[in-house]
């Protein structure tokens, strides 16, 4: 393969499946947080800092 | 016993290859390196057989308590002492830089001329004293939303003093004139390769710190920390591509050459824009202000978008630092868009900060800390969006290469980073030391009063030098020539040049009140001085601004 083919190649699956790839994965992450019922697991994480009173020290 | 003999082997065979490699050294700066790796081997042999308790001795010359507790915070304190002492040296370079700018003749040639110190100064302010903040708060974070102690306190010690002596080899390597000229990585093969084994040791630490928690959940600012660990190994990696001349010597090619390598450069540099100087610095963002403020993140799951939007959008913002260059267009058009797409996540991410105050928004007037912090994420919101800006396209042709770009970095690096590893620093050393409080707010508010004029005088006097110096380049006359020279610029600049060291002399200031500040806390005083809110209660004053209707209408 020469090397303008392989740049082709590349600049072709950048384009198709790579970008595809890419944004489902950033949908699908983001979308993540919102699923039903996530509300109190995500209160919970916010708070868990402030469950040990004195930082362990 | 035997551990002693076997420890004190290995330094001495790590002494004898030092020296080994300084007789043979192909040039004066690789044999300077290489005296340094043998006097930190000599000292490593010395601690090793006089066999003292050493963790015991710095315990007692830094008054740290005895470890009593059930985290390890050991490289916690010295990371702090570290962040604090490269920081006082970095900003004080950065004031170097600056008077030479100013007054050309601070050029002490060939040591300390301005092409030698300002990378002394980058490297100090983002690695040493950000990179020490960094690996310091992340240990101590990590350990508190783990609950759990650090993984391989070994390996941890190792990283904390492996990363000391790549800051001494980069540092003294600049001004011996040692750099493989790429910015924001200008060390050289040799310490590219230490830097790889220490960043890769603190992978190891963290990550196994991770994995052995007792808290199902792992807490948003881990997230960063990791993605900011593994992002710059990466990146580190591809940056520093080079073949060395020799292996007794300090020069070395890179693997990528002409478009290839500026674009590998300023992927490698934005990125670490992105996640040394951000992503990171968010991990701080997420621990200490929540825990300041005393009430949780506004919104948790905006901070996880914040998190995947700015690793999927980050990566591909580089190549706005290469437009109108050898660049393909497509790319440079992909890196502007980018950029500005950057904008949405960065003020998520701020408004998150931001808004974690809201119902306390009094601890602004009444906590100094608080106030360093709110003015961090402002600095964060300020600098995120005129990073978009200025890569749009039009905007750049203007502010490229010009002082627009140096006050742009410096909103970031003095009002974001700064402003949050200094806050970070105030809530960390009381609990560290075992205090009851800081010596003294009162100086936590000079510290943050001269550090804001200082940046207002470095932003305000580069904004002007720039916009000024891109239109005196660009503007031509009928004749098509152009009017102004470069020399008329420079004479142009001279008044902002000073107003803009100016602004350095009161950071640095701001900087000497912190040290005073925390040696005196580390020290165990406490100054006596009035509170900072002195408005007291006044029963009498305490009442509705209007009255009750119903109390006059029947």
């Amino acid at each position: 393969m020469n090397p303008h083919s392989t740049y082709e190649t590349l600049r072709q699956f950048a384009d198709s499946w790579g970008l595809l790839i890419l944004v489902v994965a950033f949908v699908v992450l983001t979308a993540w947080p919102f699923r039903p019922g996530s509300r109190d697991y995500h209160r919970d994480a916010a708070n868990m800092i402030f469950r040990d009173k004195n930082d362990g020290e | 016993m035997e551990r002693v003999v076997s420890r004190a082997g290995l330094w001495f065979v790590l002494l004898i290859l030092a020296v080994m490699a300084m007789a043979a050294a192909q040039d004066s700066g690789f044999a300077a390196h290489m005296a340094i790796l043998a006097i930190a081997a000599l000292t490593g042999l010395w601690l090793s057989i006089a066999n003292a308790d050493y963790g015991a001795m710095a315990r007692g010359v830094l008054r740290m308590p005895s470890d009593p507790s059930r985290y390890d915070d050991d490289p916690v304190r010295w990371g702090v002492i570290a962040t604090i002492f490269w920081g006082m040296a970095g900003f004080a370079a950065g004031l170097f830089i600056a008077l030479q700018l100013t007054w050309p003749a601070f050029n002490l040639e060939p040591y300390l001329n301005f092409g030698r110190v300002r990378p002394l100064h980058t490297s100090a302010v983002i690695f040493a004293f950000g990179g020490n903040a960094l690996i310091a708060t992340s240990f101590y974070i990590v350990q508190r939303t783990c609950r759990a102690r650090l993984a391989f306190p070994g390996l941890a010690r190792f990283v904390f003093w492996g990363y000391q002596l790549f800051i001494v080899l980069a540092a003294t390597g600049y001004l011996l004139g040692i750099t493989q000229s790429k910015e924001y990585a200008e060390p050289e093969w040799y310490v590219d390769w230490w830097l790889t084994i220490v960043w890769v040791s603190y992978l190891v630490v963290f990550v196994g710190t991770i994995v052995k928690r007792k808290e199902p959940h792992i807490y948003v600012a881990n997230w960063f920390f990791l993605a900011f660990i593994l992002t710059v190994a990466m990146l580190h990696v591809v940056q520093n591509l080079d073949m060395p001349v020799s292996l007794l010597g300090s020069k070395s090619y890179p693997l990528f050459a002409g478009v290839q390598g500026a674009l590998i450069q300023w992927w490698y540099g934005h990125n670490a824009v992105g996640f040394f100087l951000t992503a990171g610095f968010l991990g701080m963002m997420y621990y200490f202000v929540p825990k300041q403020a005393e009430r949780p993140i506004y919104s948790y799951r905006l901070s996880i978008i914040h998190f995947w939007s700015m690793i999927f959008l980050y990566i591909w913002a580089g190549p706005h630092h290469l437009l109108y260059t050898a660049l393909p267009d497509w790319a440079q058009t992909l890196g502007m868009v980018f950029s500005v797409m950057l904008w949405m996540p960065s003020w998520g991410g701020m408004i998150n900060g931001l808004m974690t105050l809201n119902g306390a928004w009094d601890k602004v007037r009444t906590d100094p800390i608080i106030r360093m912090m709110v003015w961090s994420l402002a600095f964060y919101g300020m600098s995120t969006f005129e990073g978009p800006v200025m890569s749009v396209k039009s905007v750049n042709s203007l502010s490229h290469y010009t002082d627009w770009t140096i006050g742009h970095v410096h909103s970031g690096a003095l009002g974001w980073n700064g402003m949050i590893t200094f806050a970070a620093i105030y809530f960390l050393v009381p609990r560290l030391w075992g205090r009851d409080r800081l010596y003294s707010l009162r100086m936590v508010n000079w510290h943050f009063w001269l550090a804001t004029a200082g940046i207002v005088f470095y932003a305000g006097s580069m904004w002007v030098a720039g916009v000024t110096q891109g239109l005196m380049w660009r503007e031509y006359g009928s004749d098509g020539y152009l009017v102004n020279s470069f020399a008329e610029t420079v004479i142009a600049l001279h008044p902002m040049y000073m107003m803009r060291a100016f602004g350095g002399l009161l950071y640095l200031a701001g900087a000497v009140i912190l040290v005073w500040n925390i040696w005196a806390t580390i020290l165990g005083k406490l100054r006596s001085e009035a509170p900072m809110t002195s408005a007291a209660y006044d029963p009498e004053k305490d009442r509705p601004a209007v009255p009750a209707q119903s109390a006059q209408g029947d």
